[in-house]
């Protein structure tokens, strides 16, 4: 480990990150990027940053470029600083066909932003993904680890109000 | 005759756990193979009799594909779980790692011992963090009560699984886009030939099945190949989950068995929503064909049915819509899907798809032109078969089917730049 990653990575995250590497072979430590892109991002505020993303490189001895490419090519790795709540909605088709456009309509109304967006207060982001396999309980969303389904307008605000 | 298989236990009160599991016959099947060292070729027999075939989306006879595996050859060998349950209007294999994990495990190290593995690994999808975390928490439970690990239960034989978590990529489900991402690198499909049989995993041998193939193989081995078929249709063996979702009053999953009539799973998921019609299905995913209505009205849902009637079973994910949708809109949003998910590796797909879609949301939005049909149909063509992977075919086939299926509707919308009917919602 160089001195940068010591410095970036706390040694609760390498803790983490080890439990990760130890699912693989030993020789095929990058298998283990994924997850520790995932780790270094929830204790992050929900985002990534470059000299994050160097240090997973360096502590995982692959090139930075690598972990650039996946941190870029899935969708759940942020590259810009999100809301404290990141409200990840779905609009494929199931989700369409149940009226995910009104829920879009509603949060855009109420929280004062577009997709992509983060409210002033810092506390959302309005984010709209791909299928998230959840198409029963239509429409839906996730937010942080948890998916919540069936949603209406009236549904949404008490979830947002019980958010701290 | 439904929940015989993947989903029989879950009406029980913590289904998830290894109680409840192994109070209902769980690890039966893995207890007597470790035991008798049954014949692998006999397993493969079994699963050839049941006509069980890959659950999410290709169809493939899983008999045939464990056969391919070469078992005797020194080495690591691996088996991968498809967890990576992507395809819009499919949400089954989250059922499953929610509510029976153990069985999916034990199907795991039953294909394991089979193929000559020693390890598993399990692709979930990364938002799935409940089911993770189930399925986390199965695994050790199954290795504290010694049914994974090493020398396990004295036979000898060793097996051990972990989870692997995208991160958010539909184009992972192909499997060897899946292998690539549990490698560390972004998920760009690979050339075959070679196999991922031969080539699979950090260069070794490697079977990549679904979530509810594997868990359907403990159940086919217990009762035996014949039974399951016999569930089932020949060449068409089992149940299957079908994945309702879309314009009916009770969406969920309905694990039936194959060869019911779609009128039926209609019927058992509430019907279409109250005071509609039912328009068109799109029967397996939103890779499928759409095939109208009353098509779909004489139809039995599965592989050969299905296929009769004009479209594809796919991971079974039939999405309803009723008579209020427009099917431009509809339309536009799945190519936006496969535009948004294309990899990029491939030319006819990574500028096919941006294609497809800003063609089709020109006419949803009132700027289509006359010819805008027919070459919708030309940048199709230009895709198919020209791809490494079949996301430029899933791409292609709703846009043909869409255009074929309801084309006076895409024809009004360029003519009168607006809807023949309301919304899509």
């Amino acid at each position: 480990m160089s001195s940068q990653t010591s410095t970036v990575l706390s040694d609760a995250i390498i803790a983490e990150i080890d439990k990760y590497v130890a699912k693989y072979p030993a020789e095929q430590k990058q298998s283990a990027v994924m997850a520790a892109l995932h780790v270094v991002q929830d204790a992050s505020g929900g985002s990534l940053t470059t000299e994050l993303m160097d240090a997973v490189a360096d502590y995982l001895e692959m090139p930075a470029i690598a972990v650039y490419e996946v941190a870029t090519f899935y969708s759940m790795y942020e590259l810009k600083s999100v809301g404290k709540h990141k409200i990840s909605i779905c609009t494929n088709i199931s989700c369409l066909l149940c009226g995910s456009d009104k829920i879009v309509n509603h949060l855009n109304d109420k929280l004062g932003i577009k997709f992509g967006q983060t409210s002033s207060d810092g506390q959302f982001t309005l984010k709209e993904v791909e299928c998230l396999g959840a198409c029963g309980g239509a429409p839906m969303f996730q937010i942080g680890k948890t998916y919540y389904e069936n949603l209406t307008a009236e549904k949404v605000d008490q979830i947002l109000d019980s958010l701290d | 005759m439904a929940n015989e298989v993947c989903f029989r236990l879950n009406h029980l009160d913590k289904s998830w756990t290894l109680d409840v599991y192994q109070a209902n016959g769980g690890y039966d099947v893995w207890k007597k193979i470790l035991k008798e060292k049954t014949s692998p070729d006999e397993i493969i027999d079994e699963l050839k009799i049941s006509a069980l075939r890959g659950r999410g989306g290709a169809g493939f006879p899983t008999g045939l594909k464990w056969s391919f595996m070469p078992r005797n050859t020194p080495g690591q060998k691996y088996i991968v779980c498809n967890s990576d349950e992507g395809e819009p209007g499919t949400f089954k294999d989250r059922d499953i790692l929610r509510y029976n994990p153990h069985q999916l495990i034990e199907g795991m190290a039953i294909a394991g011992y089979t193929i000559g593995a020693t390890q598993g690994y399990n692709y979930i999808r990364g938002e799935f963090y409940e089911p993770i975390e189930r399925f986390q928490s199965a695994i050790e439970e199954a290795r504290a009560a010694g049914l994974l690990g090493k020398n396990i239960m004295g036979s000898g034989i060793d097996f051990d699984l972990e989870f692997h978590a995208g991160g958010g990529a539909y184009v992972c489900g192909e499997e060897t886009a899946l292998i690539e991402s549990i490698e560390g690198k972004k998920g760009q499909p690979r050339f075959k030939p070679p196999f991922p049989a031969s080539f699979g995993l950090y260069g070794c041998p490697t079977t990549i099945n679904n979530t509810e193939t594997l868990a359907s193989v403990p159940m086919i081995l217990k009762k035996g190949g014949k039974w399951f078929l016999e569930l089932g249709k020949p060449n068409n063996g089992g149940s299957k989950i079908f994945a309702v979702s879309g314009h009916v009053n009770k969406p969920g999953n309905y694990e039936v068995p194959m060869g019911t009539p779609f009128s039926a799973l209609l019927e058992m998921a509430g019907g279409v929503r109250d005071g509609h019609k039912l328009k068109a299905v799109i029967p397996g995913g939103s890779s499928t064909p759409v095939l109208p209505g009353d098509v779909m009205m004489d139809a039995t849902m599965d592989y050969d049915g299905i296929s009769k009637a004009g479209s594809m079973l796919g991971a079974g994910s039939v999405i309803v819509i009723d008579d209020s949708t427009c099917m431009v809109k509809a339309l536009a949003r799945i190519s936006y899907f496969y535009y948004e998910e294309s990899c990029g590796q491939c030319t006819p797909c990574r500028e096919g798809t941006g294609w497809l879609s800003r063609i089709v949301n020109r006419i949803e939005n009132g700027q289509g032109r006359p010819e805008d049909l027919d070459l919708l149909c030309n940048v199709s063509r230009a895709i198919e078969g020209h791809t490494i992977c079949a996301l430029g075919e899933a791409a292609a086939a709703p846009v043909t089917s869409f255009v074929k299926q309801f084309r006076e509707e895409f024809e009004y919308h360029i003519e009168h730049k607006k809807c023949m009917v309301g919304g899509a919602g």
